[in-house]
């Protein structure tokens, strides 16, 4: 297991100018910074996905400025920052999602376990079944909530027959803690369930393709305080298994859910670290006013 | 205990809430009076509507029956070869002995023979004739048989025809009304449902007139138009609003389909008439050509429908199907086309309903010209119900005004069909979620 020192919680010492400064490659003294007694649990995992110096245009605005950031393996990740500052935009560069978008343009790298998937010769459909996405507003296909979950699993082939199929389903839908509530109406339509449920059932569907890595894009931001704590409690669970990167406009639920946390600001990265320090210690004035709430 | 925190219960009324019920007034006095714009819009619309199908059912219903005698026939041995009973005048047979029922003697040129045979179808003898061949041995005995009677005849009883009109400005003489009169009175003339309507194709003679071939003619040409339009304008309107790249050349076709939905009609008959029958050599009047034509006029229409159905469908289900790793084709096919179902079948039903309707095309790909009988296929001549009503319209006998308005409830009924079709579909699509 690799250590990288980004990982963990970096040098107290103040740091000025370049945000870039914190990335390892780049900054090679970096590892001879006095290495922290506390790692936080759970940051000890390996780097999943990598990006390096990722800019992303839509026509002739940039949105991204050069973010490099590593996110690490069975762990929770959250992305903070005011609105527009390119959470989404950098979410969607994971799984390619960009693409779809024809005025969007990404440069960079970005790897997953070492592969770049930003090369042309890198299948995006292969990529998607990797990396899950949860969007925002919950978007169930307007069909029963078995075909909603059983969906992905069909369209990939991971299945041989129905009853591995039905397991599947029924594995997905307890894992993502809706079971009991849908168990006993599987062909009713997907679209009928509360927003909390729907959100759960997305998150179902997105694993039963058992993924590497799940992209949330502010997953509560419609949910009530309990369809929230459920959903907090299920990315905790789920954490033990994937790679999570969440993006949230709750400090709070930040604060709760993540191992680490990125704090963006007008398309840039400006600081990432262990959660506890990015909101008890801040490096960066622009983080502690973000957190505090002095503008948002 | 918590009531002494809350303000006072009646509040001054602030300036705002003031100036708000001011014009509450009027904003309410507004929409009263825009629905009342609307319901006055919908009773015009349906007045118009009862009319025009008043008028229509009022003109057309009298061709849904007609009249025929029943008389009492000998079939004399003496007219009627036995050894060749195709061969004797059965028309004649039936008007002499209708005469000799009458009391009325014939001339020797038979000019009241002549006169009373006007009176009956061509398709009395025929019937009598077709009866006789079947079962020679009829020949020298009586029976009773049941002639149709022709078109003039049949308009008089319907009171259609006035004896107020001076004898030189109607079809019938004095004579033969009286002759009309007396078979009434005698109670042989019986009215009934006009089936000959339905089985049989165009003729000259309006009593042997129907609609079945056009119908038919209708039918073949709608299955060719609805195979053809329906997958291209879908499979086309698909491919430009969901993989097309948007640029100058798809700006460009986009134009030019929404120019071709408002192509006159009869563009798209002399191109089919130029490519489909002089270039092609493909059968003149013939249903796959009129098929051909009409799917062409059709396609624009369904494209336009289908594109903007696809619109409609919000992207956040395309989002969702390409993060769930569903390639294009597949987020298209399984989710996108499904929800733009509903929407895509009414644009078909529109076209397809107005392809239904159209008539200028199918002139000019020969239908005006008279096509008697039933098509039996895709390439034989055929006709169409409006190119029929067109036709009938024009026609010189009187007895084609009323069977022109049977036609057109009859095409009126074939789209209520086709609609109800249409709605049934769409509820097996909407249920699919
Ligand atoms: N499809 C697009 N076309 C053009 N510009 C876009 C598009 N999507 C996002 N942008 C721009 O990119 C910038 C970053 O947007 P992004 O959606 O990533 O912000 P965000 O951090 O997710 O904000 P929020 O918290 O409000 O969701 C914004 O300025 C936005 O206007
Ligand atoms: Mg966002």
């Amino acid at each position: 297991m690799t250590m990288n020192p980004d990982l963990v919680a970096p040098s107290r010492e103040p740091r000025q100018g370049d945000v870039s400064a914190l990335d390892t490659d780049r900054n090679p003294g970096h590892a001879e910074a006095p290495v922290p007694t506390v790692v936080h649990p759970g940051l000890t995992g390996p780097i999943k996905i990598k990006a390096e110096d990722v800019s992303v245009f839509y026509g002739q605005k940039q949105a991204l400025f050069d973010v490099s950031l590593d996110i690490a393996d069975k762990a929770v990740t959250a992305f903070i920052g005011p609105s527009g500052c390119g959470k989404s935009t950098f979410l969607r560069c994971i799984n390619r999602m960009n693409d779809t978008i024809p005025s969007a343009r990404v440069v960079g790298k970005i790897t997953i376990d070492g592969q770049d998937i930003t090369d042309r010769s890198i299948d995006p459909v292969l990529l998607r079944a990797r990396v899950g996405m949860v969007f925002q507003k919950p978007n169930p296909f307007p069909k029963s909530i078995f075909e909603n979950v059983a969906y992905g699993p069909k369209i990939h082939g991971l299945t041989a027959n129905k009853t591995e199929l039905a397991d599947r389903v029924e594995h997905s839908l307890k894992r993502a803690g809706l079971w009991k509530e849908v168990a006993d109406r599987l062909e009713s339509p997907g679209t009928g369930l509360s927003g909390g449920q729907q959100q759960r059932l997305v998150i179902a569907r997105a694993i039963a393709v058992e993924p590497e890595v799940i992209l949330m894009d502010e997953p509560c931001s419609a949910l009530d305080p309990i369809a929230t704590a459920r959903i907090e409690e299920l990315i905790d669970e789920l954490r033990e298994e994937y790679c999570i990167v969440i993006v949230t406009h709750s400090m709070a639920q930040a604060a709760r859910v993540s191992q680490r946390t990125a704090f963006f600001h007008l398309g840039q990265l400006i600081e990432v670290g262990p959660t506890e320090d990015i909101f008890q210690n801040p490096r960066e004035r622009r983080t502690l006013d973000y957190i505090t709430g002095r503008f948002g | 205990m918590t009531d002494a925190a809350l303000p006072p219960a009646v509040a001054p009324a602030r300036p705002a809430t003031a100036a708000i019920q001011k014009r509450l007034k009027a904003r309410y006095a507004r929409e009263k009076r825009f629905r009342a714009y609307g319901l006055i819009a919908i009773g015009i619309a349906v007045l118009f509507l009862a009319v025009l199908l008043g008028s229509i059912v009022k003109q057309g219903y009298s061709a849904f029956y007609t009249h025929a005698v029943t008389a009492e026939v000998y079939l004399d041995p003496a007219v009627i070869d036995a050894s060749n009973p195709g061969g004797a005048n059965y028309d004649q047979l039936i008007a002499s002995q209708q005469l000799a029922e009458l009391g009325v003697a014939d001339d020797e040129r038979g000019t009241r023979s002549t006169a009373m045979r006007a009176l009956f179808s061509p398709d009395a003898g025929f019937g009598l004739r077709e009866r006789v061949i079947e079962d020679p041995s009829l020949i020298g005995q009586t029976i009773e048989f049941t002639a149709p009677i022709g078109d003039d005849a049949d308009l008089y009883f319907k009171d259609d025809i006035s004896r107020d009109t001076p004898q030189a400005q109607r079809r019938l003489s004095d004579e033969q009304l009286a002759w009309l009169d007396r078979m009434e009175q005698s109670g042989a003339v019986t009215s009934g449902f006009n089936s000959d309507f339905f089985t049989r194709g165009d003729s000259t003679q309006p009593e042997l007139a129907g609609v079945l071939g056009a119908v038919i003619g209708s039918a073949l040409m709608l299955l060719v138009t609805g195979l053809l339009a329906i997958p291209i304008g879908v499979g086309a309107a698909v491919y430009l609003e969901e993989f097309a790249r948007k640029n100058r050349i798809t700006a460009f076709i986009e134009v030019n389909i929404n120019n071709l939905a408002a192509v006159p009609s009869i563009v798209y008959g002399l191109l089919g008439l130029a490519v489909f029958i002089n270039w092609m050599h493909l059968p003149r009047a013939s249903p796959l050509v009129g098929g051909l034509v009409l799917a062409l006029m059709s396609l624009p229409t369904i494209i336009i429908a289908t594109r903007s159905a696809l619109k409609a469908v919000p992207p956040s289900i395309r989002e969702a199907a390409l993060a769930m790793g569903a390639s294009r084709t597949q987020s298209v096919f399984h989710h996108v086309l499904p929800l733009a179902m509903p929407g895509v079948m009414t644009g078909a039903i529109l076209a397809m309903a107005h392809a239904l309707g159209e008539t200028a095309p199918l002139l000019l790909i020969g239908m005006v010209s008279f096509t008697p009988g039933i098509p039996e296929g895709l390439t034989s001549p055929s006709g169409a119900l409006p190119v029929l009503v067109y036709i009938w319209e024009n026609a010189s006998e009187r007895a084609f005004h009323e069977r022109t308005a049977a036609a057109i409830l009859v095409l009126l009924a074939f789209m209520i069909v086709m609609n109800l079709v249409a709605i049934v579909l769409r509820r097996r699509f909407e249920r699919r979620w």
